[in-house]
Order: C-alpha cells, then structure tokens, then sequence
C-alpha cells in the first residue's frame, strides 16, 4: 500500500470535510427555527437516527446471532425500565457474555 | 457552577461511550493495521477526526489512490447525517452560546455523543458534551491505536460482548422516550423495520451504511413532522422543566 507523505493530505482534507459537516449548522443556525415543520423534523431527528443505527446492527455485531438477539431484548427491557445509559449499555454487555459463555 | 455540574454529568455519561469506543476502536485499529497503516496515523487520524465508518473510508480511498476530490465526496456522503445531527443540537443549546463553544462543540459531534445529548431534557448545556468528549475521545484514540498495535490481544469473547455497549446506549435514548410519547414510539418502530429492511432486500443492502442512515432519517423524520407536527407548546414546557429533569 502506498501510504507516503501524501497520507497526511488525503488525513487533513478528510478531517476538514468532516469537521466544516459538523461545524456548519452549529455556527450558521444561531437563531429558533420558527417553521413549525422544520422543528418537528428536527425533533424527530435522532429518534429515527439511533433506531435505524442501533437495529439491526446490535443483532449482527456479536460472534453469534443469538447473543445478538439477546443484547437486544435485554437492552430494550432495561431501557424500558430504567433507561439509565450505563446500565442499559453494561446490561447488554453482560447478556452477550454470559450468552455466549453457555451457547458456545 | 453550572457549567461544572453539566461537566460531571457529562463526564459520567461519556464512560461507557469511551468503553464502547475502545472495543470498537479496536477492531477498527486490526483492520486498519491490514491495510498497511501505522498506529502513528491511526492515532493522528482519530484524534483528528473520531468518525468510524468515515475512518475506515480514508484508508479505501488512500488504498485506491483515489484523489483528493473523491475522498471529499467519500466523506461526505459517509458523514452527512452529522449535519442533521449538529442542526438538531442548534436548536437544544442556548442561542445566545459563543462561535468557540459552538467550534468546541461541533468537534465532537459523534453518534453516540449526540445520542446522549438528545436524552438530555430541555436545553443543552454545551459542557454537558466537553465531559462527555473527556471520556469518549481518549477510549476511542487509544483503542484505534492498540488496536493497530497489539491486534489480538483482547479475548474475542470480550471484543464480542463490548461491541454491543454504543447499540445499547442508543436504545437507552430512544426507547425511554418511546415510553412517554406514541409518535415517538411508531417512528422508532418504523425506522427499526425500515433499517431491517434495507439491510434485507439485496438491491438496498449494497447501499452504504452511512447513506442508509441519511435516507431514512431525511424521509422517515419528515413523515413524521408533517403526520405529527410538533405542537408549540410542548417544544417550550420541555425547555421550562429542562433544568429539574436534567437531573
């Protein structure tokens, strides 16, 4: 593979692509969107995003489908109950283990 | 005094991202460590740009020889989805916040960061997410790094459970509020069915996550605004209780 001094340019153009991706809209929309529809969809934002990011991916991401599928009720009941981060993300973890130590 | 205590709730949140960065940090450090690159540039990469898929895209794109105007649009492609992202995160910060802490800010704007500001009730104290940052940054660098440099030294059964800590905390955003608001709960059922879907159906599965990601939310999230508006007094009796409720 050819990574040589041109390396560090092709790092800084990615770098400033992602960072002026990330950095527009917080330093542009300074002001309360007013447009009802704007809003709504802003609001419904992350909910669409992390559901489509977290399924079905925390299925998949395991050595095993099962512990996959495991994860992902126990994560869903402890977010339902408690819905604290830590717990809901050492909940899952724990389950893919202990899966995984009596399946394999 | 306030910004401390955001700072500490920050903090606190941004372990188990930190933790979940680590383990997948780390096997995107063997990955990358394959395709021929130091833990030097691994590192360096990280830090400047905390962004896995489109990580993983520099090194394709550098493999290929591909030119600098094709990793632009790689990148962007990969990565637009932060723009809803840091869009949403304009509207639930203080309007009145500096450019440098907007800058600071956008920095780190990752998944999962904003994962956890959209849990937080009300308006959003931008050292909420410099805490967070503290933790996540530094799990997500060295990860990368020891990823490239010891490859496998971790047990798979522990890379294999760690691997489901970010899913988990995304669902720990978004099925709590799922909980108290039924459009909340049908978009996320529908964006769940609507990601499986996409991932099923071959001609769609070819489709880049990334891409996946953006469409969906574009099409699903405007669905949603024009079915179920969001009434305006809810959005400002939110911003009222914000400060009790964050905890």
């Amino acid at each position: 593979m050819n990574f040589d001094q041109n390396t560090y340019i092709y790092f800084i153009v990615a770098a400033l692509t992602i960072y002026a991706i990330r950095a527009l809209p917080l330093t542009l929309i300074q002001k309360e969107i007013t447009n009802t529809f704007v809003r709504s969809f802003l609001y419904y934002v992350p909910y669409v995003t992390l559901a489509v990011m977290a399924f079905p991916a925390i299925v998949t991401a395991t050595s095993s489908l099962i512990s996959g599928v495991v994860a992902f009720v126990v994560a869903v009941v402890v977010a339902w109950i408690d819905g604290n981060l830590f717990k809901v993300a050492v909940a899952s973890c724990v389950a893919v283990y202990v899966t995984e130590l009596i399946i394999m | 005094m306030e910004n401390k205590k955001w700072y500490l709730m920050g903090l606190r949140e941004g372990l188990p991202i930190g933790l979940g960065y680590f383990a997948v940090g780390f096997t995107l450090g063997i990955a990358a460590r394959e395709a021929g690159i130091t833990a030097f540039q691994m590192g360096l990469m990280s830090f400047l740009m905390h962004a896995s898929a489109g990580q993983f895209a520099v090194i394709t794109v550098i493999a290929g020889q591909s030119g600098y105007v094709a990793m632009i649009l790689t990148q962007l492609v990969i990565n637009i989805r932060y723009l809803l992202m840091s869009a949403a995160l304009s509207q639930k910060i203080n309007h009145d916040t500096s450019m440098p802490k907007r800058l600071l800010l956008s920095y780190f704007v990752t998944d999962e960061i904003f994962g956890i500001s959209a849990s937080v009730k009300g308006e959003l104290n931008p050292f909420y997410n410099y805490g967070a940052a503290t933790l996540a940054s530094p799990g997500w660098i060295i990860g990368t790094v020891l990823g490239v440099l010891v490859g496998n030294i971790l047990p798979p059964s522990l890379v294999s459970a760690l691997s489901v800590a970010l899913y988990g905390m995304f669902l720990a955003v978004v099925i709590p509020a799922s909980h108290e608001s039924k459009a909340v709960a049908v978009v996320v059922i529908a964006s769940m069915a609507a990601s499986l879907v996409f991932d099923l159906i071959p001609l769609l599965s070819g489709i880049s996550g990334g891409t996946k990601i953006i469409i969906l939310t574009i099409v699903i999230a405007a669905a949603a605004a024009i079915i179920r508006p969001v009434k305006e007094e809810a959005a400002s009796a939110e911003t009222a209780e914000g400060g009790k409720e964050a905890q």
